[in-house]
């Protein structure tokens, strides 16, 4: 049969990095000195699923170097060896690696080798294997045997109910071996007493001997779907002739068959691993159309689905409602429109509400990679560092997700190198050994809001001013309040980091963050204190694709501006702006000297470069810094729907986008920061003197 | 729409095939696009200004919830300006950029015909000046002798790319 496997590739690369994800979240779940079996196996099974699709998909380097890891796991499940840390380790640095030569292969790029290859040593000297390439050896071998086979089944008591029935395996073997190469002998010394037999349970052990040359494969193919339910042992059948030398070669490898042997098959050859492959393939494609509609989507719960449906059904039937109305309307039955037209209104709202929690994902899925983030780093610094997360089912949209994590990661890095101390002074301060960095994610109004907290030193507030007025951030004698100063990490060029360290310190950090956060329409501040520790909080629009915004009107155009950007608007007089160089214009609003931006000029609407005597000044906050604009009239607040300007246009300075208003007509939504940064060089240098003053 | 894509694509392939165009008026002149770029022919509705924009571009307008920006072909031209009534005609055209669909609209002084050339008859303009406006042409043809310039619908609607430097520009970061 010639299916075309490479429809199933992307299948196969997901489930793979699932496969990871599972092996990563048990191994750092689970403690070395106090193994659970299911972890273990759940390790184990990812695995294996992960070589096995490797083998079929002829992906040689995955499924050899998974083969190694597998074996180790398989002694640690049966027993023969116990966890130990430093396996831990070796088996979360494979799977960092395995997920790079899954990456690479997914952009269609080979594999790096050098790294698995070390690993790989590594693992081998754990199992004792000194040669070279002990894994081939070992699997290839036993394959030459023509001799014949002792192959021991003893099932666990669960394999009936698994659905299996030895009896049909055994069938299948003496069809391929012939009727006169097979003898079983059933041993039923565990078999109790007819009243005490429970009839589900498989209590019978059987020994198969084969007496024909048989390729192992072959054999195990058969049994390939209950390896996990039984105890198989495959020891050639000595006696005949030729097979002492490679028997022995067997036991050289110091390894029990029972482990080795069945996982051997994948590593061989290509021609060897069609055998898994084809066993394999009839449970492959059942699954794939479910998951290849995944690469391309959501996972969306159906009680969302559901709701959803509901409310086109009420939809609907607002609908018929009013098409009934309409059909012999008299002005008696006002009454009855408007009340179906606010129907339709609170119908329409809901449904949209509905439509957007589809794009909405619990954050668990940004936070679920920090556990391994902590640890790593935990090891790299030295410190222990325990991670408590809070809110994890709090949801947000699926791209304000993707846009967040890179920050976080920076945050908690940070937190991690900056904000906790070391072990020995924490020790000295009186704290518990062990640091603690805190997530937390919940709902506020229309936002959502992240917080970073560690329980370390907290800011230094002398050494934030120091390196401030070091780097000419803010002038020598000026008066910040520790909020102030706090706030000035986030300052473009700033980091206090003693030593430049790999993992935080390079001094792009903070205003990279606040950047990002920004370009998401979000916020974010830092709470410290001394010896308690510090919190940054991140605050967030629900989503991107509405926006709460402000309606203002210029020269006939109408703009809309975010409203979470608007500090205040106010009617002001030409009398109470200065003129600084030029065209400059700045107002002292307060204790505050505010650049004025006049959006008609900037946008070329008007060209009257005249100020008239009374004004409409709407001051807005982007980059933390304040800007007036001029606009003719505000007009109502409304939510609208960002639509891209990009798409069949270009990017325009000043916008951000565009909405449609209900008149159909199109208005184009104020980017505020990139307004800001085309009086910079102005309003940066008023704007420092005053943050100062 | 993929199958669809791929329908159009094949007749190009074949040599010696022809091709369906829709020709317009501007300033006497007529011009030709290919008809499969054209999405639908619209009346003038004024659009929203875009702060800086090249004057040709004359703004967006909603069409059924997508933005789409509307260019003046004779100010584009360097012709004269007509004017805007309520028979002023815009055409929408479409092209894949590559990255995505683009749609745009053209204004034009009015919809003439529709002629199915041979690829043969159509003739490589001659090498004119330096101006740009001849980056576009992609080639003239005599229909019932009369001249018709064909136009590239693509390089007509991507030539907008690299003007991005208007009087009032923001370095990114």
């Amino acid at each position: 049969m010639s299916v075309d496997l490479s429809q199933f590739h992307q299948v196969f690369f997901e489930e793979s990095f699932e496969g990871l994800d599972i092996m990563e979240s048990e191994l750092l779940d689970m403690d070395p000195a106090d193994v659970d079996d299911e972890t273990v196996n759940n390790i184990f099974r990812a695995a294996h699923s992960i070589k096995g699709g490797a083998g079929t998909f002829g992906f040689m380097p995955v499924s050899e170097f998974t083969h190694v890891l597998e074996t180790l796991l398989d002694e640690i499940r049966s027993g023969k060896r116990s966890m130990e840390p430093r396996y831990v380790d070796l088996f979360l640095q494979s799977v960092d690696c395995l997920r790079g030569m899954l990456s690479d292969m997914q952009e269609g790029n080979d594999p790096e080798t050098e790294r698995p290859a070390e690993l790989r040593k590594e693992f081998e000297v754990i199992l004792g294997m000194e040669q070279e390439s002990a894994p081939e050896e070992a699997a290839s071998e036993p394959d030459e045997k023509d001799g014949g086979w002792l192959i021991d089944v003893q099932p666990h008591t669960d394999l009936l109910m698994t659905g299996n029935e030895p009896f049909r395996m055994f069938r299948e073997l003496r069809e391929l071996v012939g009727e006169d190469n097979f003898e079983v002998t059933a041993d039923i010394d565990s078999v109790p007493e007819l009243s005490s037999l429970a009839p589900e349970e498989c209590v019978m052990n059987w020994q198969i001997k084969v007496t024909t040359s048989v390729p192992l494969d072959d054999i195990k193919a058969i049994f390939e779907w209950v390896e996990d339910e039984c105890d198989l042992t495959y020891s050639p059948l000595v006696g005949t002739s030729e097979v002492e030398a490679e028997s022995s070669a067997v036991d050289a490898t110091g390894t029990p068959a029972a482990g080795q042997l069945p996982e051997a098959a994948a590593v061989a050859s290509p021609e060897k691993t069609a055998v898994v492959a084809e066993a394999q393939k009839s449970a492959k494609p059942a699954k794939a159309p479910k998951k290849a509609a995944e690469s391309s989507s959501i996972r969306v719960s159906i009680d969302k689905v559901d709701s959803l449906i509901n409310m086109v059904g009420e939809l609907v039937i607002t609908q018929s409602m009013l098409g009934q109305l309409g059909q012999d309307f008299d002005l008696s039955r006002l009454a009855k429109l408007q009340e179906g037209l606010s129907q339709l209104e609170q119908n329409t709202r809901e449904l949209q509400e509905s439509v957007m929690k589809i794009r909405m994902m619990p954050i668990s899925f940004a936070f679920s990679r920090f556990p391994r983030l902590v640890r790593d780093l935990g090891g790299q610094l030295g410190k222990k560092v325990i991670l408590e997360t809070i809110g994890e089912q709090t949801e947000l949209d699926k791209t304000v997700m993707e846009k967040i994590n890179d920050p976080l990661v920076h945050l908690v890095r940070n937190s991690m190198d900056h904000g906790l101390e070391t072990t020995e002074k924490r020790i000295a301060a009186g704290k518990s050994e062990e640091g603690t960095i805190t997530l937390n994610a919940y709902h506020q109004g229309g936002n959502i809001v992240i917080e970073v907290a560690d329980d370390g030193a907290g800011l230094n507030e002398d050494r934030i001013l120091k390196k401030a007025i070091e780097k000419g951030l803010v002038p020598e004698n000026n008066s910040l309040t520790p909020e102030e100063i706090h706030n000035l990490i986030f300052l473009p060029g700033f980091s206090t980091a003693e030593a430049v360290s790999d993992i935080s310190g390079r001094g792009v950090g903070m205003d990279v963050v606040r950047r990002n956060i920004q370009a998401l329409n979000g916020s974010i501040e830092v709470k410290s204190q001394r010896n308690v520790g510090s919190t940054f909080i991140i605050r967030l629009p629900l989503t991107l694709a509405i926006l709460d915004g402000q309606l203002v009107k210029v020269c006939e155009e109408t703009y809309i501006f975010p409203l979470v950007s608007i500090v205040e608007s106010i009617q002001i007089h030409r009398s109470s702006l200065n003129h600084v160089t030029g065209s400059q214009y700045v107002m002292q609003l307060r204790d505050e000297y505010i650049p004025i931006v006049r959006l008609d000029q900037i946008f070329g609407l008007r060209d009257d470069k005249d100020v008239v005597d009374e004004m409409m000044l709407v001051v807005v906050e982007g980059d933390n810094e304040k800007i007036g604009i001029v606009v003719d009239d505000l007009l109502g607040q409304q939510q609208v729907v960002i639509k891209s300007l990009e798409q069949n246009y270009q990017k325009v300075s000043g916008i951000s986008g565009a909405t449609i208003l209900g008149d159909g007509t199109v208005a184009l939504i104020i980017d505020i920061s990139s307004i800001g940064k085309n009086i910079v060089p102005v309003k940066r240098n008023q704007n420092r003197s005053e943050r100062a003053a | 729409m993929e199958e669809l894509k791929k329908e159009i694509v094949l007749p190009e392939g074949d040599i010696g095939d022809e091709q369906q165009y829709l020709t317009f008026i501007m300033s006497g002149e007529e011009y030709g696009v290919d008809i499969l770029a054209v999405q639908e022919i619209r009346g003038w509705e004024e659009p929203t200004l875009i702060p800086n924009a090249p004057s040709y571009i004359r703004g967006v307008i909603n069409l059924r919830g997508t933005i789409v920006p509307i260019m003046d072909l004779r100010l584009r031209f360097g012709l004269e300006e007509a004017g805007y009534t309520a028979t002023t005609v815009v055409i929408i055209l479409k092209f894949d950029s590559g990255n995505g669909e683009r749609v745009m609209g053209i204004v034009v002084d009015a919809v003439s015909d529709v002629y199915t050339i041979a690829d043969d008859d159509t003739r490589r303009p001659p090498e004119l000046t330096e101006d740009d406006n001849s980056d576009f042409i992609k080639g003239l043809v005599n229909v019932n002798e009369k001249m018709v310039i064909l136009l590239d619908v693509e390089e007509l609607l991507m030539l907008r790319m690299g003007m991005a430097a208007t009087p009032y520009s923001i370095d990114e970061d």
